[in-house]
């Protein structure tokens, strides 16, 4: 399993701070945020927009950054801190 | 140098940043320069009176990523003593947001680390500001003049 998790105006469009999302057939980032539109439908295509920063156990990463199971992956949007 | 201490904190609560400067003046030996920066909540947003905020983070990787922000200030500056304090939760007009303190042997490192900190910090740490107006909550847009801090420092 992977444990997916949404933070700030994403996590409320989305409606969802976590969900845990099959590791088959999930090998990478980029994988993983197809699975989860294909299967959120219409409104989850925000996590495709260029802004939406990924992070694998808690460290940014690109797209094509393999998952393994167990994994830790966030979506959110630009940080706003300080 | 030997291992200097930083440390980070990501909390509720409001920090006491006399206390914080005289922790980093007694860890620091050798050091002649502490400098700080204290983040403030305004009353004011885009044009819009701000009565209320609230902080949303992202447990664990926030620590983290302050902590690699401090490593790589360490790597551009002898360094002493750090610490970061970052407020989470709810927040009113003129409460203390930010806390970064550097100590180091001479002004120009503790002032040059202390910027660059910030300017990593507002960039890359996972913070999120909402903030309450007469119309209601929004969340807080990140600014363009925020990245190109911090990128200017990769120029150098």
């Amino acid at each position: 399993m992977i444990r997916v998790l949404f933070f700030a105006r994403l996590r409320e469009q989305l409606g969802t701070a976590a969900l845990e999302l099959e590791h088959d057939g999930v090998s990478t980032v980029a994988a993983a945020r197809e699975a989860l539109v294909a299967r959120g439908g219409e409104q989850w295509q925000l996590l495709c927009a260029d802004n939406i920063i990924t992070a694998l156990n808690q460290e940014v990463v690109a797209g094509d950054a393999p998952l393994q199971d167990g994994d830790e992956l966030a979506f959110y949007p630009p940080v706003t801190g300080g | 140098m030997t291992e200097a201490r930083t440390e980070v904190r990501v909390q509720q609560a409001d920090f006491d940043a006399g206390r914080e400067l005289d922790e980093l003046r007694l860890q620091s030996r050798r050091m002649g320069a502490i400098a700080s920066f204290i983040g403030v909540m305004r009353d004011l947003n885009e044009g819009d009176s701000v009565s209320a905020m609230t902080l949303e983070h992202y447990p664990g990787m926030t620590e983290k990523a302050i902590t690699t922000i401090v490593g790589e200030a360490r790597e551009r500056w002898p360094l002493g003593a750090v610490t970061v304090i970052h407020r989470v939760g709810p927040l009113q007009p003129q409460d203390q947001i930010v806390f970064v303190g550097v100590a180091a042997a001479h002004r120009g490192e503790s002032f040059a680390a202390c910027e660059f900190i910030m300017d990593y910090l507002k960039t890359r740490a996972p913070f999120w500001k909402k903030e309450r107006t007469a119309d209601g909550e929004r969340w807080v847009e990140a600014r363009a003049g925020d990245e190109s801090a911090a990128q200017r420092w990769q120029e150098q």
